[in-house]
């Protein structure tokens, strides 16, 4: 499955342009080469069967890096990795076909009710918490902006600083590209559902480069995972609240979520082993290295 | 230009599996040889077929022409225009670049320079081709966005002429090769009977040498055009890729290549997403195709003229 999804993009980029495809490559062997030195001794070694999940895009990095690392310890556990959505994930527990959901949403009432008319027990597990702090370049003298005022400026109503306090200069707007979890998170929070992203955004390819042209540019503004904030940029507090690891875990900073699996029942076998692997060190381990807060 | 074999032994020792080794190997040249051709095909096919799902959904004209870029979104909005035209502003800064810099140099390797020179040149070129396309991108984001931004005294140095400048930089072996080859294809005897006619190194150059190279040259330019609209990793890395409608080469632009790279990895596989990301593809294969396919008959229309 998850050689499947990796192969197929892998080869339709291949054929268009194979630099990127020799990046992926490169990218890709390291990851699956270091794990295999430390398995075999691990006692767990007995667990065996296959783990369904589906759900949240957001979830589709953490949770592969979770599965792939989890399977390295575990060779006869087989765990599957899909996206689709919350939505998608949560209706696929619902209808028996997937041992756990990902979402980055509470479950809805509705979701519940249409469980419990199916005989079903869905229990949430909160396993990681997405946090989003606002960069600005340390020169800039905007301190805080509030939710709407944030909101404006990236649905692009309002193009200069000085309408929000600070000086009068156009504002340059980053934005991850649309294929991360991220853009659709703040898209979500911050710019609106039925609402677009400015047109005049740039969408950077990484949360680095979106750093590296905050820092050089002194109108910039962007966003990004709390995981990657630096000391090199200045975090605009949102509301009154300053973007950090306990602001998001305490719910007080409101560019920030939990990260749900949501399972029929309490989890028992190795749904139960794999869960607490997750919320043990090695699971919050990777839930930083993909820019995520672990739980308190 | 070989000498001819002076022993008759070869032919003696031919013996009959050594006929059949010759009769695969033959067999596996000529299907190398086919094997261009079939891959070509097939990637023409794969676009296609992949891209069906898009045209039947989001509708050809729809895509060509809408100017708002929001695949994510839902419904998603997949107007490719601005991909298109992000892709020609970066492309027509990269030709400004390249044709007179690798014309130019192309010149002065075939025309000027003596033999030492042109060796070193030609080898320097070579390993400026070999340089990785984000190499080009990691000088381009430390060197080229900040100097872009204060030269024009821009908002932002991630603009079209920064992604231009890089791809021009990039392209520049690939025009100097063939501008330089279609130089030396010209025969002596026309630069000599210049030179009888009291014509300096100069007025040979530009007034015979390079008309007559001049298809070569075309083809040169176009070859280099089609390296720069198919370039990924630079451009994604310096233009910014918003998708707007740029009104300037002095704006950010998303290019169909960077585009395609930057939303395949998280596409759901088969949706519609993926289907449009084909299209991109289909269209970009296109463009280059036919930049290609022009650059070869322009080259082959050159080899007739001075074939003897």
């Amino acid at each position: 499955m998850n050689l499947k999804k990796f192969v197929a993009p892998g080869l339709a980029v291949l054929l268009l342009m194979s630099t990127v495809a020799f990046a992926g490559c490169a990218a890709e062997e390291p990851a699956a080469e270091t794990p295999v030195e430390t398995p075999a001794e691990e006692p767990a070694a007995e667990l065996e069967g296959t783990i369904d999940v589906q759900g949240s895009d957001t979830m589709l990095n953490i949770g592969t890096a979770w599965s792939e690392a989890f399977m390295d310890e575990n060779p006869m556990v087989e765990v599957s990795i899909q996206g689709g959505g919350s939505g998608t994930g949560i209706a696929a527990l619902l209808n028996g076909t997937v041992d756990f959901a990902h979402s980055s949403r509470d479950i809805k009432d509705e979701e519940l009710a249409a469980g419990e008319e199916k005989g079903m027990d869905i229990v949430e597990h909160k396993v990681a918490i997405d946090g989003i702090a606002v960069i600005v370049n340390p020169a800039n003298g905007v301190e805080a902006l509030t939710m709407e005022q944030l909101g404006a400026i990236y649905r692009g109503e309002v193009t200069n600083w000085k309408d929000v306090g600070g000086v009068d200069k156009p504002i340059v707007l980053l934005s991850r590209d649309s294929s991360s979890g991220t853009y659709e998170f703040f898209k979500e929070a911050v710019v609106g559902d039925d609402a677009e992203y400015a047109a005049a955004a740039k969408l950077l390819p990484s949360t680095q480069a979106i750093v590296d042209e905050v820092v050089a540019n002194d109108a910039g503004i962007g966003y990004i995972g709390l995981g990657y904030l630096t000391e090199d940029v200045k975090v605009v507090a949102i509301d009154g609240v300053k973007a950090s690891v306990p602001a998001a875990a305490d719910g007080s900073y409101p560019i920030s979520r939990y990260l749900y699996m949501y399972s029929d029942g309490e989890p028992a076998g190795i749904m139960a082993a794999y869960l607490e692997w997750i919320l043990g060190a090695e699971g919050q381990q990777l839930v930083v290295d993909e820019g995520f807060v672990p739980l308190p | 230009m070989t000498t001819p074999p002076t022993h008759s032994g070869r032919r003696l020792g031919r013996t009959t599996t050594r006929r059949a080794a010759e009769a695969v190997v033959r067999a596996i040249i000529y299907l190398c040889g086919w094997m261009a051709i079939i891959i070509l095909a097939a990637i023409a096919v794969f676009l296609m077929w992949n891209s069906f799902r898009a045209v039947n959904e989001a509708g050809l004209f729809t895509m060509l022409s809408g100017t708002a870029w929001y695949p994510t979104s839902s419904p998603g909005k997949f107007g490719m225009l601005p991909l298109i035209v992000g892709s020609l502003f970066v492309t027509g800064v990269a030709l400004a670049v390249c044709v007179p810099v690798g014309v130019a140099a192309a010149v002065f390797i075939s025309e000027f320079s003596g033999r030492l020179v042109k060796e070193v040149m030609k080898s320097i070129i070579e390993f400026m081709a070999a340089v990785p396309s984000v190499v080009y991108g990691l000088i381009g984001v430390a060197v080229l966005i900040p100097f872009v931004k204060d030269a024009f005294s821009l908002t932002s140095g991630m603009t079209a002429v920064t992604g231009g400048i890089v791809l021009g930089i990039m392209s520049i072996p690939t025009v100097i090769s063939i501008s330089e080859d279609a130089l030396h294809a010209v025969p002596e005897e026309l630069r000599q009977g210049s030179a009888a006619l009291g014509n300096t190194r100069w007025q040979t150059t530009f007034k015979v040498t390079l008309p007559a190279a001049s298809s070569g040259i075309f083809a040169a330019v176009m070859l280099g055009l089609g390296r720069a609209i198919g370039e990924t990793m630079a451009v994604l890395m310096l233009t910014g890729n918003a998708a707007v409608m740029p009104a300037s080469v002095f704006e950010s632009v998303r290019t169909m290549t960077g585009t395609i790279a930057a939303e395949m990895g998280e596409v759901v596989q088969g949706g519609l997403h993926y289907s449009v990301l084909f299209a991109v593809g289909l269209v970009l294969f296109t463009i280059t195709f036919g930049i290609n396919l022009v650059a070869d008959l322009v080259l082959e229309r050159q080899r007739k003229r001075w074939r003897r």
